[in-house]
């Protein structure tokens, strides 16, 4: 399936390589720089290149690509799939996937890679298994492998690789019992230039923190499971349990896992938590454009919106901005045109207003489209769909564990046109 | 400058110097690294810029290959394990260190794990281009495979199969033999994935391998299910007979199986259904209309046999669709679109549209992800409007996304549009004109183009839309606009003269050349609506022929050539003029043209009887091109695939078949043990014995313990195995009626196999009369009455629970509400509670199951059982024989797993009992020859074996051999009573 794996950093060097059945010569990686360069932005490759011999499918991550080497027909998508596990791992083991990160930790990396895939087919992706096989390089464990002599290599084969919880390792001890649960839920919108809502939708996710002691079994029930439309779950939800009860019982992996992603159902009306007033005109003739902007909470249920970002791509003929934010502050990259205003708080007693001119191109004409405006918020303590988890128990241990649940909503993809 | 890194090195070198002997005063020796890195050091700054030792961060890491070596030959494992690391790091740089590889591979039998498995990866590396210092290694790793440690034997396995030594062949076929048959599913797994490995190697071997293959097809673990199939697809996916027997396993396993395993089963299952079932399709209400039409002219011969008997799906396709379905809630994109092509392929239309939503919701996740989707989409879009029509909105474009995410988007919106939906779609193609990204809008305006050829109700709002567009400043979507324009006239040029007129005069404007080109085509071909026009631009063009793009020029020829015939007057000069131009172009395409056009058009003597049909060939009608999606011809692959993506046979794609018009036959797929279809994973739910025996009898031996009843059976006979089922049962019923006290039964059949070599495997789901036992007493529980028994089936639940069911009884003159269970005690019991009761009427009676974890004791699993208004306090104890599942294993595997539990591990009784004259005769009959049970406890799945083995004259011996020592004691005890009862 897989053959080999190359890392390329943005500038277009290839900075490591690994190969699961007979060498692969990087210069397969000349037609990825090839389609690298068409492409006028970097998410502009595409994904699947034929070459001669090869198919080359890549994810871009963190400004890497990684870009892996296919003989023969395989669903492309098992390929990305799994190419964004071995990012989440990276990033689960070093805390960040960066080039100088890889770079350094190059022999768990590989180490890592070898458990991952046998031949080109993964073998072991579940994080909990992979643990107990290579232990995470922490600054401890490193000062004291180097006295004792001792490995981050684990000499059994990992207890979940065999049990029916593959996600879970036995013995699991903590002093204090917890379990953290994040519902987490992100609006997508697309704002008319008029103000009105063309498209919204709700998605959401539960993503947990698990540190409990031994086996337990959890269930977790939902005040209005009806809301939830379209489910996926991690592989240690009981499938048959929810169809039945719409009720979330599972053993728990250990640590941190994303337990539920859900859409809620489309005929809903999404709340919209923001509102934009927005001015921005560009003169015909004239070097100048007026740029006029103000935010302002709406249906947030008593709640602060917090963590305001604005962006918006400018019109390539716009040289420079002179704008007076009434809070926060605001950047203008003029090679990229990029727009950005970090607002933070809104206060729905002083709207915040971003205000000024935009300096033009002499002599150009006017930008035929207004830019779109890209906004980021985040409302904690409110689940905009209104989903309530009602209760969370716990089986099969005796201990008392604490629990916690909170709600967030953020901005997903939510863009005004203007 | 040097000078200076030089002594700032030097100081380093002091400080590092400083720094070990404290560490020597603290008694960490590391007196070799000591002057290791000092020559490091030295290295480095004798021979090495500056900016190389910055790059590569550390003081020690300009080692040479020199070093190396010294490093993997000093004793000190540190030392070697930081050699091997720097070198793993040179391989990851894709830097050749291949001339290490004697020194790298005198450590692979190192103690240190750690250092091993670096030196393995080195190894699998450079093992091809060292032949023969690779196979100094092998030996280690055939020791390897012999370790108790499974881990151990699988690693040693995945290197040995990783050398690409040809000269190895037969030691990894041997090795792949024996690791299948290995106790340990991870090393069998290992086994599935190097069959693949060695038919790389040596597709010579395809014979051998397809048998290895076919006995890890039997394998009924989910661990190796995936990759066995893995194998199946890359060595002989042609062998659709292997998969028969395993059909119905794999459909009930699969939602056990890894992830990545799904994925495998679920295409190779696809391919398999397409070749035995027939099509559900040919009923279907909901039928694309057209493909309908085609299918029934090209099978019009048997459309009489369809229709005469209407379809019905058979239960092993719809097997595959049920188990599928729950994973289209995956967390894995992958697996979602492999349920979702496999319904799109076998499902019966109606039904395909249960994936949608799982499809929307995956445009969630990351960029490449959407891509692949959305191409699936697009696809399916075409075939299947209203499959996505209730999404449109997610597929609305937003300026943040890729270009090709983008152009994908566009191609599904076309491709939903109707015309109850056009004008929503046209109003957010109007925004994504106005896009920044000029590639993006011109692909809108052909959307646009589409739309308006597919909807002819809104054709002229699009030709106004898109004339408006021709004023537009920016260039590539004027242009887009004409090429479109010049499409759309080409349908219906009656209405149009004003648009054409309107586009010359936008003509000097514009200068992309397809553009320039496009006018010029229409000018020409409806030359004789615009009179007036056409010579005049005709004029312009001769005066910038020779700057023009040979598209452009081409096109000028043509215009002069048609202006010529409708109009010779005015234009025979300028007509002339380009033609001489054309005749002295550089391109010979354009002096080509020219010349054949000169031959057509003007009458000479040479001229033969083409230039009387010249108007009727040059102004002939001509058919409106057909605006289609770029999707049309996809559906030729199969979803999801590579090939489909890139829209070109990728290698290895193996062809979807047609569905077969008659059914092959159906019982292949039958499987001699009679199986239970469930959802759960079949292993469990084959209640399966083992008897490994080599014996025959004819005596039916029964003993009975206190509530339950082992009977065994022997038989002389011959016949199949079915014979001997039928048998069985009826010697069931024969010794349940002789014995009233009897209960149950769990039978140990025993077959007399006519070869003793073989031993023997007989799986039999039990049935029987069971014992139920009173939960609760209907006087204590107010009129609710409960009992319960043990069903001996697996678990539903869980696999480490013990299935449970009660009987609910109504005793009382009223009806109960929301029975349920309450608290338990222990606190930390598990159990999977039956769904509350909502209402149980007056004399009514329900069975629930549920499953208890009794964690393999026979301690009693108390807890509620609550009414709306009363709780009641039960409790289930469960006897000893309760906590077993029998498992089936070979006679080797029996006797390897007992010797690895003796001692402690083994207890043993010896019988000499004072047995009525028959009884005991039966008895040594029966344990003449050892025979031997096998089984597991449920909730930690630890194996117990019992062995029964005659002695002597007068004693037998029982013993029993589990790392359960307490659970051994109390089984003995019951057979032990259970004998002496008989």
């Amino acid at each position: 399936m897989i053959h080999s794996l190359f890392l390329v950093n943005a500038s277009g060097d290839i900075f490591l390589e690994k190969h699961w059945k007979s060498v692969v010569s990087r210069s397969v990686c000349d037609y990825f720089f090839e389609a690298q360069e068409r492409a006028t932005e970097p998410e502009n490759v595409p994904p699947v290149i034929p070459t001669p011999h090869h198919y080359l499918i890549s994810v871009l991550r963190h400004r890497i690509y990684f870009v892996a080497v296919i003989q023969s027909e395989v669903p492309p998508l098992f390929v990305i799939e799994f190419l964004h596990r071995v990012v989440d791992t990276f990033q689960d083991y070093f805390g960040v996937c960066t080039e100088a990160a890889i770079k350094d930790n190059v022999v768990v990396v590989y180490e890592l890679l070898e458990e991952m895939l046998d031949n080109g087919f993964p073998l072991a992706t579940e994080s909990n298994i992979l643990k107990e096989l290579i232990k995470p390089p922490t600054i401890l464990r490193t000062m004291v492998n180097t006295i004792t002599g001792s490995t981050n290599v684990g000499e059994q084969l990992p207890t979940g690789q065999l049990s029916v919880v593959p996600w879970r390792r036995t013995g699991v001890k903590y002093t204090n019992n917890e379990a953290y649960f994040d519902v987490v839920e992100e609006i997508d919108a697309i704002i008319d230039k008029s103000g009105s809502t063309i498209t919204a939708e709700i998605q959401g996710v539960i993503d947990a923190c698990v540190k409990l002691t031994g086996m337990p079994d959890l269930t977790l029930s939902f005040m209005n499971p009806r809301l939830l439309d379209d489910v996926s779950f991690h592989p240690c939800v009981r499938f048959k349990r929810w169809e039945a009860e719409r009720i979330l019982s599972f053993i728990p992996p250990d640590g941190n896992f994303r337990l539920l992603s859900y859409h809620v159902s489309s005929q809903n009306l999404v709340a919209i938590p923001v509102y934009v007033k927005h001015n921005i005109t560009f003169r015909e003739g004239s070097s100048q454009g007026r740029f006029d902007l103000t935010l302002g909470p709406k249906q947030t249920m008593g709640k602060a919106v917090e963590s305001v970002l604005v962006s918006s791509q400018l019109p390539r003929g716009v040289l420079n901005t002179n704008l007076n934010p009434s809070q926060g502050t605001y950047t203008f990259d003029p090679v990229t045109k990029l727009l950005t205003w970090d607002v933070g708080k809104i206060n729905p007693q002083k709207l915040p207003s971003l205000k000024g001119s935009m300096s033009l191109q002499a002599g150009a004409s006017k930008p035929d489209e207004n830019p779109t405006i890209n906004i980021q918020f985040k409302i904690q303590q409110m689940a905009i769909s209104g989903l309530k988890v009602n209760r969370l128990d716990m089986y099969g241990e005796k201990y008392k564990p604490f629990k916690g649940i909170k709600y967030m909503t953020k901005a997903g993809k939510f863009q005004v046109r203007t | 400058m040097d000078g200076g890194f030089s002594s700032l090195r030097l100081e380093a070198v002091g400080a590092v110097r400083t720094a070990l002997v404290s560490a020597e005063n603290l008694q960490l020796t590391l007196k070799t690294e000591l002057s290791q890195e000092e020559q490091a050091l030295t290295h480095t700054s004798a021979n090495s810029g500056p900016e190389e030792t910055h790059r590569t961060g550390g003081i020690f890491s300009v080692l040479r290959n020199e070093d190396l070596k010294e490093m993997l030959e000093s004793s000190k494992e540190s030392l070697k394990l930081e050699a091997m690391k720097r070198i793993v790091g040179l391989i990851a740089k894709g830097k050749n260190a291949s001339e290490l590889f004697p020194a790298v591979v005198k450590n692979v039998a190192s103690k240190n794990i750690e250092l091993k498995k670096l030196v393995y990866v080195y190894l699998v590396r450079y093992a091809e281009e060292q032949q023969d210092l690779a196979l100094l290694s092998i030996s280690t790793f055939q020791r390897a495979l012999k370790d108790p440690n499974q881990l151990i034997r699988a690693s040693a396995l995945r290197v040995l199969s990783s050398i690409r030594v040809p000269i190895i062949v037969p030691i990894m076929m041997l090795a792949i033999k024996e690791a299948a048959t290995d106790l340990s599913p991870y090393v069998r797994k290992t086994s599935a994935h190097a069959i693949q490995k060695l038919y790389s190697l040596d597709p010579e071997q395809k014979e051998q391998l397809i048998e290895v293959i076919e006995k890890l097809l039997k394998d009924k673990s989910t661990l190796v299910a995936g990759s066995v199939v893995m194998a199946f697809e890359e060595v002989c996916p042609d062998r659709i007979d292997l998969i028969h027997k395993n059909y119905r396993k794999l459909c009930n396993l699969l939602v056990d199986v890894e992830e990545w395993g799904q994925v495998v089963i679920i295409s190779m299952l696809t391919r398999y259904a397409r070749t035995q079932f027939t099509s559900p399709w040919k009923e279907g209400a909901t039928f694309d209309e057209n493909n309908e039409k085609a299918f029934y002219d090209s099978e019009e011969e048997k459309k009489d046999q369809v229709e005469a008997k209407p379809y019905v799906m058979d239960p092993d396709h719809r097997l595959l669709l049920r188990n599928t379905k729950p994973l289209l809630q995956s967390r894995n994109t992958a697996v979602v679109m492999s349920v979702a092509q496999l319904y799109w392929h076998l499902a019966p239309k109606h039904e395909v549209s249960v994936v949608t939503k799982s499809l929307v919701r995956l445009l969630r996740s990351h960029r490449e992800v959407q891509y692949i989707v959305l191409q699936n989409i697009a696809t399916m879009s075409i075939q299947r409007k209203g499959m996505f029509e209730p999404y449109m909105k997610s597929f609305y474009v937003r300026s943040t996304d890729a270009t090709h995410i983008k152009t994908l988007k566009l191609e599904i919106l076309t491709n939903l549009a109707n015309e109850a939906n056009i004008s929503t779609i046209l109003r957010e193609f109007q925004t994504y004109v106005k896009s920044q990204d000029k590639a993006f809008a011109a692909a809108t305006i052909q959307a646009i183009g589409r739309c308006a050829t597919n909807i002819s109700e809104v054709t002229d709002t699009c030709l106004n839309g898109l004339v408006l567009l021709l004023s537009n400043r920016d260039e590539t979507v004027v242009a887009e606009s004409v090429v479109v324009i010049k499409k759309l006239l080409q349908m219906q040029p009656t209405q149009h003269c004003e648009i054409i007129k309107h586009m010359a005069k936008l003509f000097d404007n514009i200068t992309v050349s397809m553009a320039r080109a496009s006018i010029l085509w229409l000018i020409g071909e409806y030359c004789e609506r615009v009179p007036k026009i056409a010579p005049d631009v005709l004029r312009k063009m001769a005066k910038s022929f020779t700057a023009e793009e040979d598209i452009v020029k081409l096109q000028t020829v043509n215009l002069a050539a048609k202006l010529y015939l409708t109009n010779s007057k005015q234009t025979k000069l300028l007509t002339q003029y380009i033609l001489n131009l054309g005749k002295y172009d550089q391109n010979y395409d354009i002096r080509d043209r020219t010349r054949f056009i000169r031959q057509l058009i003007v009458p000479n003597e040479k001229s033969g009887a083409l230039s009387k049909y010249a108007r009727r060939i040059l102004l002939a009608p001509k058919p409106a091109p057909v605006l289609e999606s770029a999707f049309k011809d996809r559906d030729r692959f199969q979803l999801g695939t590579l090939s489909h993506s890139l829209n070109i046979k990728a290698t290895g794609y193996l062809e979807l078949s047609d569905w077969p018009a008659v059914a092959p036959d159906q019982s292949v797929r039958n499987v001699e043990v009679i199986e239970p279809v469930g959802s759960l994973p079949s292993l469990l739910l084959t209640y399966s014995v083992a008897v490994v025996h080599t014996y025959s009898d004819e005596f039916p031996f029964v003993c009975k313990s206190s509530d339950q009843t082992w009977t065994v059976f022997g038989f002389s006979e011959s016949g199949s195995e079915d014979e001997s089922d039928e048998k069985s049962s009826e010697e069931s019923d024969k010794s349940s009626s002789e014995s009233e006290s009897e209960q149950k039964k769990k039978k140990k059949t025993k077959k007399a196999p006519q070869k003793k070599a073989k031993p023997t495997t007989v799986n039999i789901p039990t049935f029987g009369p069971v014992k139920s036992h009173e939960l609760l007493h209907h006087m204590t529980g107010k009129g609710l009455s409960a009992r319960y028994h043990f069903p001996r089936q697996p678990c539903l639940y869980q696999p480490n629970m013990v299935a449970v069911q009660v009987t609910l009884t109504n005793g009382s003159d009223h009806s109960l509400e929301e029975i349920h269970i309450g608290d338990r005690s222990p606190a930390s019991l598990n159990l999977h509670c039956f769904n509350t009761i909502e209402r149980l009427e007056p004399e009514a009676s329900v069975t629930v199951s549920m499953g208890i974890d009794f964690s393999d004791s026979t301690q009693a699993a108390n807890f509620q059982l609550c009414t709306k208004d009363d709780q009641f306090s039960v409790s289930i104890q469960p006897a000893v024989g309760e906590l077993l599942m029998p498992s089936s294993m070979t006679e080797q595997d029996f006797c390897k797993e007992q010797g690895k539990l003796l001692g402690m591990n083994e207890t043993s009784l010896s019988l000499l009992q004072r047995w009525s004259h028959w009884q005991f005769m039966a008895f040594t009959h029966v344990l003449l020859f050892a025979s031997r049970f096998a089984g597991r406890t449920v909730s930690s799945g630890a194996l117990v074996l019992v062995t029964a083995e005659s002695r002597e004259s007068s004693t037998a011996l029982l013993t029993i051999n589990t790392d359960k020592s307490i659970m051994a004691s109390m089984l003995l005890r019951d057979l032990k009573q259970a004998l002496a009862q008989a």
